[in-house]
């Protein structure tokens, strides 16, 4: 039920994303959604892509610090108030949305949402008791 | 004025007997009474009833920072501690902080020193020394303090910071002395012009200005911000504290150093070998009336020339120049002794921080900045902002803790800092001072 996703460290310089892009396009990786997390100082891009192992390991290599982390992806009813219901449950059972960001495609009529929980498993536990659909990570990558 | 007019104006004859007899006896006690001691002058094979000439000094072994460290903390004193009635401290060059120790005698030279220096500078009793060197394990304030007091003058014991109190109590108290870094007073000048405070209508007269580098070109922006004399005065805590050396208000040129409490020799930094006046090179101290922690041929690494020429203010005692760098990579920064090794412990001491580090000295206004880069690697990076910034403060809070210097922290990318394969750049000073 969980996604993974890949964060990348970029410090806070011209050309820091393009040079993270450029890698991952040569590579042929393809990315599906992604959000970055600025400072003043440093950036956190965070990524979902069609081949993680494969993203993770050219950025390694060309000297990039990279971490994988465990997400949800969930579908939100296209419709005003649908985020809305689906945070309400969480905040209901006291969890946190560390962050979060959309997909550009959609899964159907529904928007995909990426989210951040502090209680990963647990989230997913409220999230299906409450009738939400969660989609699986090779259905992600393969948007 | 000379405080002391009797020793500061001594014929170079009699100051030399008198060095003669103080380095002997000071020789015989430490080789007596201090193990260190007793086993260097061995390792060079020379006893202290061998010392028959000031000449006799350069055959004796240096003492060094690190043995310092290495006897931390009280391993140096040449007496019990039930007659030490004072502990200094300063930056180390690791962790540990160097010792100092000082009986009722040595605080008593020490004040007697700084009013000489005080008096150097043109201070007499009716002045108001406005003392806003830190008070506490540096020795600035407290050397100071007792000085002034030893001199007769009222002294306002302002120490650090606050700089809007300090402009407004250095108004109302009329304060005609002030004494603090060189840094530090051009940030004053900065505060009391935002404040619309004018320095021609302050009493304020002289100032007394050391414990970090600084250069002709300040001298000129202190004298003209502040209306005032801009007087350099030289100490570090190993030798005694402020007040080993001062310029004179007269000549304002070279610090006149108190011979009679201290034989200065000027080497060659590599040989070791002994450079005559005139020529540059690292400033060693041999301390030749100090009880509780004695110092023979200590290596400073601050760089300086002694010359002898006399001077018309009428001191005997040789003069050094301005310090002009270092022989080693010690920075100092708002004042602060900081030493690169020191803040590399800081990162040893964190768990998964890379051990490479980049430090960026910089002046903004009158302050000195330091800035840290430090490497983010897999075992400390995380996709939350906030997990990495907090690992920067705690960076910056260890390096306060342990140095007492406010450093900014940068994470940067993975091997971006140059690794250390031979000699790796570990520092950049962009100060223009």
């Amino acid at each position: 039920m969980k996604v993974e996703q890949i964060s990348v460290f970029l410090e806070n310089k011209p050309g820091a994303l393009t040079e993270v892009t450029r890698i991952l396009g040569e590579g042929g990786i393809n990315i599906r959604a992604l959000s970055l997390a600025d400072t003043k100082d440093f950036g956190i891009l965070r990524l979902i892509v069609n081949d993680n192992e494969k993203a993770k390991s050219i950025l390694i290599a060309r000297g990039f610090t990279v971490r994988k982390t465990e997400v949800v992806a969930v579908e939100v009813p296209d419709r005003p108030g649908g985020l809305a219901d689906i945070l309400k449950c969480l905040s209901q059972s006291k969890i946190n949305v560390e962050y979060l960001y959309a997909f550009v495609q959609q899964s159907g009529a529904n928007a995909i949402i990426i989210f951040r929980f502090d209680e990963t498993d647990r989230a997913i536990e409220v999230l299906s008791k409450n009738g939400v659909k969660i989609l699986e990570g090779k259905k992600v990558y393969a948007l | 004025m000379l405080f002391d007019q009797e020793f500061e104006t001594l014929p170079r004859e009699a100051l030399e007997a008198l060095q003669l007899k103080r380095l002997v006896a000071t020789a015989k006690r430490v080789y007596a009474r201090v193990p260190f001691y007793k086993k260097t002058f061995d390792g060079a094979g020379i006893k202290p009833s061998e010392i028959k000439s000031l000449k006799d000094l350069r055959r004796l072994p240096f003492t060094n920072k690190i043995d310092l460290r290495d006897n931390y903390p009280f391993g140096l004193f040449a007496v019990p501690m039930e007659q030490v009635v004072r502990i200094h401290a300063s930056s180390g060059t690791t962790g540990k902080p160097t010792v100092v120790g000082y009986t009722r005698r040595d605080i008593n030279t020490w004040a007697e020193l700084m009013a000489r220096s005080l008096g150097a500078a043109g201070a007499h009793k009716n002045d108001i020394i406005h003392n806003a060197y830190g008070y506490g394990l540096f020795t600035g304030g407290l050397g100071v303090h007792y000085g002034a007091e030893k001199l007769g003058a009222s002294v306002i014991p302002i120490s650090g910071g606050n700089s809007k109190r300090q402009i407004v109590i250095m108004q109302d108290f009329g304060s005609t002395v002030l004494t603090c870094t060189p840094s530090y007073a051009l940030s004053l000048a900065e505060t009391a012009e935002e404040m619309g405070v004018d320095f021609k209508k302050l009493k304020l007269k002289v100032g007394i200005f050391g414990a970090e580098p600084w250069s002709e070109k300040m001298r000129d922006d202190i004298e003209r911000k502040l209306n005032i004399q801009a007087i350099d005065i030289y100490g570090l805590s190993e030798v005694i504290g402020p007040g080993v050396s001062i310029e004179c208000l007269e000549a304002k040129r070279g610090l006149h150093i108190f011979e009679d409490h201290f034989i200065p020799e000027i080497i060659d930094p590599k040989s070791g070998e002994v450079l005559p006046y005139g020529q540059k090179g690292e400033l060693v101290f041999t301390t030749i009336t100090k009880e509780a922690f004695p110092l023979i041929r200590y290596r400073t690494r601050d760089i300086s020339v002694l010359y002898a020429e006399a001077c018309k203010c009428g001191r005997t005692h040789v003069r050094m120049e301005r310090v002009s760098g270092r022989s080693d990579d010690m920075l100092i920064i708002r004042g602060v002794n900081v030493f690169p090794s020191q803040i590399e412990s800081v990162l040893m001491n964190i768990e998964g921080v890379e051990p490479h580090y980049l430090l960026i000295v910089d002046r903004q206004g009158a302050l000195d900045t330091l800035e840290v880069h430090v490497e983010v690697n897999e075992k400390v990076f995380s996709d939350e902002v906030k997990n990495l910034q907090s690992l920067g403060k705690r960076i910056e809070k260890d390096i306060k803790d342990l140095l007492g210097v406010n450093a900014g922290v940068k994470l940067v990318g993975p091997k971006t800092i140059q690794r250390s394969e031979g000699k790796a750049q570990r520092v950049i000073d962009k100060r223009r001072i």
